[in-house]
């Protein structure tokens, strides 16, 4: 298993359960040292750290993972916010590990069509008393492109007070895209709050006609209803010209798709 | 201005509209009243053009076009509004954008520039001012945590924001209270009461044609319009109930 990463050169397959919606082609010609390199960042106690970030893969390449392991510092602050918008195969792995009253902020969108595989892996360890974390993920998909949202919460015995919030909504514009959540918790302390909640479904049929019975033309309508969706894993980004920033290359891969 | 001539529409395989006729020229306001299931609100639907209401004969033709060619957002591009019985909620997007969109959308269809954010922001205002509507509640999401009566309101500042030639009003009375009635009904009458629009107001009671007074009132009973007169005959209807006054005729 990879709960504590080694240096190991295996390469995973879809076998191993954190990779089990992962893209089966690029596992199989991929560079495993590359897989396996970890960026690492330490958030000083009482400090605050920011991760933005859109993944965009390179036309014609086959995938890419992007793997970092972050130390959050007694009462310190970490706050990621990613698009992934690219890529064959793009997968973004968060591995956070939370110091005393420590927060965790994390807002995730995977957008994509054609044969994309788009996936957040994320590991959150309350190692100790009072930190808390929030993530808010959204897919929105179409073509037989695949959004996942892989989060795994471990609360260890004597992290008492943690406050642990996961949240994933799929949204399908057409049939034959899928989304998979697989929320994994694993709580060995008895007084913590843990919640998550995943949902998939399809745009509203009914705001769609009462957008259009307004004059919005249907392209116009589902742009909005689609950035009201994925505006979630943005409500915590305070910087307005990141989230600007953020949902523009959102929509823009939204139109490059032309349903 | 808006003609509908033996009109037939089904929902799945079950006739709902069954050979209606009916017609209310510039200038006019027109009520369409009728005991439950009878088709009102199919019929509002069918004009405005939902999906899954198929047409199976007649026309309607609207400023002289045929409006069922049209798709539901050139309906409302071409000057047809409906309020809806049940205004839907729209989390994430806030009035303000939703209704400026929509506002530059339809002005785009007729060929018109668009308005900037400043002139919209005015024009809003003004019209929020006529329901006596709190500007913030335009600055929320669309109907997200209105009540049943602020939403019947804001359908209504939105139709006097975007102005249509044509309002079909679907039960736009129902869930509102007795001033709020009033607010509602006199501001049908600022925005609509005009030479060149018209009306169809669809409701059960005569309260809110003590505000908005029709030229004509119609009852659509089964699919048809079985009946139509003046003012007087809501009144009727409101002593004597439909079955009554449907025997006398």
């Amino acid at each position: 298993m990879l709960d504590t990463p080694t240096l190991s050169t295996r390469r995973p397959n879809n076998k191993d359960e954190a990779w089990r919606y992962a893209d089966e082609a690029f596992l199989a010609q991929a560079d495993a040292a590359a897989i396996q390199h970890w960026r690492e960042l330490d958030v000083p106690a009482g400090e605050t750290r920011f991760e933005r970030k859109v993944f965009r893969t390179e036309p014609g390449a086959s995938g890419a993972v992007d793997r970092l392991r972050v130390h959050v510092g007694a009462g310190s602050r970490f706050e990621a916010f990613a698009v992934i918008i690219g890529g064959a195969y793009q997968r973004v792995e968060l591995d956070v590990t939370l110091e005393e009253g420590a927060h965790f902020e994390f807002g995730g969108v995977t957008i994509g069509g054609d044969g994309k595989t788009q996936e957040f892996v994320t590991t959150t360890r309350h190692d100790s008393p009072r930190a808390t974390s929030n993530q808010t993920v959204r897919a929105v998909h179409w073509d037989r492109a695949t959004g996942n949202f892989l989060g795994e919460i471990k609360v260890a015995r004597h992290a008492q007070k943690t406050n642990a919030a996961q949240d994933f909504k799929g949204l399908l514009l057409e049939a034959g895209a899928s989304a998979n959540a697989v929320p994994q918790l694993e709580i060995y302390a008895d007084d913590v709050l843990c919640a998550h909640g995943a949902t998939v479904g399809q745009l509203d049929e009914a705001a769609r006609y009462y957008m259009a019975a307004r004059g919005l033309p249907p392209e116009l309508a589902k742009k909005l209803l689609v950035q009201a969706f994925i505006g979630d894993a943005f409500v915590a980004l305070e910087d307005d010209s990141t989230r600007e920033n953020l949902l523009e290359a959102a929509l823009g891969a939204l139109e490059e798709a032309q349903l | 201005m808006l003609k509908i001539e033996n009109l037939h529409a089904e929902i799945g395989d079950t006739a709902i509209l069954k050979g209606l006729t009916l017609s209310v020229p510039a200038g006019e306001i027109h009520a369409i009243m009728g005991p439950n299931g009878a088709g009102k609100s199919t019929l509002a639907h069918v004009l405005s053009g939902k999906p899954g209401y198929e047409v199976t004969g007649g026309t309607v033709t609207f400023k002289g076009e045929d409006l069922l060619a049209l798709d539901p957002h050139e309906r409302a591009g071409a000057g047809l509004f409906l309020g809806f019985q049940y205004p839907v909620e729209i989390p994430g997007v806030s009035n303000v954008q939703f209704l400026r969109e929509a506002l530059n959308a339809q002005r785009k269809y007729r060929g018109e520039e668009p308005l900037s954010g400043g002139e919209f922001l005015k024009l809003a205002k003004e019209k929020a001012g006529l329901l006596q509507m709190d500007m913030e509640m335009l600055k929320r999401q669309v109907n997200v945590g209105f009540s049943g009566g602020e939403k019947k309101r804001a359908e209504m500042v939105q139709m006097g924001i975007l102005n249509p030639a044509f309002a079909v009003l679907d039960e736009t009375d129902s869930g509102l209270d007795i001033d709020a009635l009033r607010i509602v009904g006199e501001g049908i009458n600022a925005i609509m009461r005009a030479a060149d629009k018209g009306v169809l107001l669809i409701t059960h009671y005569q309260r809110l044609l003590d505000v908005v007074k029709p030229d004509m009132v119609h009852i659509l009973a089964d699919g048809r319009i079985v009946q139509s007169g003046g003012p007087e005959l809501a009144m009727q209807l409101e002593e004597e109930g439909y079955d009554a006054v449907m025997a006398d005729a």
